[in-house]
């Protein structure tokens, strides 16, 4: 650092940091330094990954950098004070720097960010930042050497990357069918209806770092001879879809999209969003279509396939948001830099957003093979209030759930896709021995119930008849045979549907029978809930020595099954108790007991 | 399945009450344009807060698209409301993340508190209760959203308590 730089006061202003206060954080120290005179440059940029420690507050000074976490409006006062003013960091709130040991380190060590390579670097409403990161240098290396639509197709193919959004389809082979097949009007699309719960890896990106996936949605349109790009984003992104706006308004006015781009006479194209509207099928290629020419987001058959004919019925491309993003670097570094990670048959890196019973959770990017007992352990910090790690569900709705005990399967489509999950987008939600597997696989399969679009017979009625039987395992009615019925009803959905939602929501239902049918079969024979979280199951009590007698529960029963005197341990009458948990949800002194 | 989404039978009480002429910025922008009817629909709920009937009739005769099939989109994404909601609209996360550390509870304290049912609106149209799919916050859970603020490592209690000082505020 130049000694007559100032020292940088930089506030990770993502979604998530929002949520925990950042943007107060941020207004905070504005004040100061508009009351104090403080001589600092004050910067914003997006998510810095560390999602668990946010509000986060990086000072770059001239020793280096220091990342403090957990901060919120009065701490940020202490802090600017001691580090900025008397040059004193105030390492009790330094959750990462590279100048001394912090527990945290361990969480960004054995990263490698490539996708995320900007994600908390750079302000992702200047351009000038991106461009200072090596932005819109890939594209301007095609143009510059005149690498031909072949070669770029090449690199991309030779880099081994795959489709980030899940399905794993390798991404130069998909611009090669869309480069072979030649009209005079043809389509890129960016998936980012990302619907997955529990998966948050592309608004994070798009929050962050939205020039790179514009560039590589430019590299696309070259390599394809594209004459249209869309981003299909979900309508519950605003903040992506506002920066998303600010950098492509931005990236026209650079010239990098528009009419003869970078000066290459007939490289015309141009991107537009279009906001999704609540459903989780678009994120189906056919389904996305459908959607954006105004349609009932309903999938077709395939072929023919949208390389051949897709958007208004030209040939269209569509890859995910971290596909994208990807692009660039791998023409700016080569196919081979990219290769060098991951395994055999999945090269490069995989962004995960862990979530769930986890200590540290929020966005992580990894080589491909890295064990997923390393990423949840070493860089996630194991599980959260010292429980005991129970599984981790990859893949969301259309993925399942890895039992602990092979928790040491390396992160890779294909080892992954063996234990009956997928890798999906990237979501990894972690268990502890408190969550029902039941229950889980009860909850995915109302999620895909309610998003079935309709058309098969199968996904529409086949979901909804095993959800019921799920619903009435839950509810200590299930009977001796409905494990087989779930897994006869899930085969024949699997089989007779037409797109991926169908053809992957029996995936939570059959996993979990897989791993832990010892539980299924505890709530169906024994009427137990071993995790203790199906309501219907259990039994509640009061716990005499914690009572006060407050009354609290009492008042809240809805069925007036409480009775005791004031001040007295109160008792509940079992044969009245409708199980709702209301005394337990109510009670502030964790005097009901559940068993 | 999608359509069968419980649509709350509410009185659309403001019928008589909704301004046309507000579409017409909207109808001139889209006009013409390929695929324009979810951008409409989404450009005439931001207006209006739902899609009133003669919004739907006004944009049928404006783009010769059918009623039928405006429909069928509309009850179609999640997004689209046919009745008014609440000024306020509480959406409650039920993402697996948020699921697994309880969002129900969250919910339900919510429905106790407000004594509504989920896709309800209070009687003096402060709130609407939602359930949503994941709003993205995973390492917040469980989390809520109230207008564009969204609130993080929820109990119930702390739920009921922001909701309440939203009251307070909107009746002083």
């Amino acid at each position: 650092m130049n000694a007559m730089e100032k020292t940088k006061v930089i506030v990770g202003l993502g979604s998530c940091g929002i949520a925990a206060g950042a943007k107060k954080v941020y207004d905070k120290i504005e004040a100061l330094q508009n009351a104090e005179n403080l001589d600092i440059e004050l910067k914003k940029t997006s998510c810095i990954g560390m999602c668990y420690r946010e509000p986060l507050v990086e000072i770059v000074d001239e020793n280096g950098s220091y990342l403090y976490g957990d901060i919120d409006e009065d701490s940020v006062i202490d802090i600017i004070e001691k580090h900025v003013n008397q040059h004193n960091p105030v390492k009790e709130y330094v959750v990462q720097t590279d100048l001394f040991e912090t527990e945290d380190n361990e969480y960004t060590k054995d990263q490698v960010k490539i996708a995320l390579r900007n994600c908390g670097y750079i302000d992702p409403e200047s351009i000038d930042e991106y461009e200072a990161r090596e932005g819109y240098r890939a594209i301007k290396k095609i143009v510059g050497q005149h690498m031909s639509r072949l070669d770029v197709i090449q690199s991309v193919l030779d880099s081994g990357l795959r489709g980030r959004g899940g399905g794993g389809f390798p991404t130069g082979l998909k611009w090669k069918f869309a480069n072979n097949n030649k009209a005079t009007e043809k389509y890129i699309i960016c998936n980012a209806d990302e619907g997955d719960p529990g998966a948050f890896m592309d608004r994070s990106l798009l929050e962050g770092d939205p020039h790179a996936v514009i560039e590589g949605m430019i590299i696309g349109a070259y390599a394809i001879e594209a004459t249209g790009g869309i981003i299909y984003c979900r309508a519950e992104y605003p903040l992506a879809i506002k920066r998303l706006n600010i950098a492509l308004k931005q990236s026209r006015e650079r010239g990098f999209l528009g009419e003869n781009i970078l000066g290459m006479q007939g490289f015309d194209f141009d991107i537009y969003i279009k906001e999704g509207a609540g459903a989780f099928v678009c994120g189906e290629e056919t389904a996305l279509i459908a959607s954006v020419e105004g349609h009932r987001g309903m999938p077709r058959k395939r072929p023919p396939f949208p390389a051949a004919s897709g958007l208004w019925n030209k040939p269209t491309n569509i890859n995910n948001v971290e596909t994208f993003a990807n692009i660039p670097w791998i023409i700016l570094n080569g196919a081979e830099a990219y290769a060098k990670y991951g395994t055999e048959k999945s090269k490069g890196t995989k962004v995960f957003a862990l979530a769930g019973k986890i200590r540290r959770s929020g966005l992580v990017e990894v080589p491909m093979g890295m064990s997923i007992r390393d990423v949840i352990f070493k860089l996630g910090g194991g599980i959260k209030d010292g429980k005991k790690f129970k599984a981790v569900q990859m893949g969301g709705p259309s993925g399942g759930c890895i039992p602990e005990y092979l928790a040491d399967t390396i992160v890779d489509y294909d080892s992954v896709n063996a234990t009956g999950a997928i890798m999906g987008s990237g979501g990894m939600v972690v268990m502890d021995e408190t969550t029902c597997m039941v229950d889980v696989a009860r909850f995915f399969l109302e999620f895909t119930q309610k998003e079935s679009c309709g058309k098969c017979t199968f996904c529409r009625i086949g979901t909804k008849r095993m959800l019921e039987i799920l619903q009435k395992i839950t509810d200590g009615k299930g009977e001796e045979g409905d494990i087989e019925k779930l897994e006869v009803l899930a085969y024949k959905i699997k089989d007779n549907s037409l797109c991926g939602l169908g053809q992957t929501a029996p995936n939570p239902v059959l996993t979990t029978i897989k791993y832990f049918r010892d539980e299924y079969e505890a709530h169906i024979r024994d009427k137990k809930c071993p995790a203790l979280v199906c309501t219907s199951l259990l039994t509640y009590e009061v716990d005499e020595e914690k009572c006060t007698g407050c009354t609290v529960c009492a008042k809240h029963c809805p069925v007036d099954a409480i009775a005791g005197e004031r001040k007295k341990p109160h008792h509940i009458d079992q044969d009245v108790c409708i199980k709702c948990g209301m005394c337990y949800t109510k009670c502030k002194f964790d005097a009901i007991k559940l068993s | 399945m999608r359509i069968a989404r419980i649509i709350p039978k509410i009185e659309d009480k403001k019928n008589g009450s909704v301004d046309l002429t507000l579409l017409d910025p909207l109808l001139e922008k889209f006009k013409g344009k390929k695929g324009n009817l979810i951008p409409l629909l989404q450009g005439t709920q931001d207006l209006y807060g739902y899609i009133p009937r003669q919004a739907f009739e006004k944009i049928s005769g404006a783009t010769g698209i059918e009623l039928s099939e405006m429909y069928g989109v509309a009850t179609f994404y999640a997004q689209f409301r046919l009745h008014p909601a609440g000024k306020h609209i509480i959406k409650v996360c039920h993402g697996t993340a948020c699921h697994v550390q309880n969002a129900k509870s969250i919910t339900e304290s919510l429905k106790e508190a407000l004594k509504i049912a989920d896709g309800e609106t209070t009687p003096d149209g402060l709130f609407t209760l939602e359930s949503v799919a994941c709003l993205g916050c995973c390492s917040l859970a469980p989390v809520m959203m109230i207008g564009d603020e969204t609130y993080g490592k929820l109990t119930g209690n702390e739920a009921v308590k922001i909701v309440k000082n939203i009251r307070i505020r909107e009746n002083n």
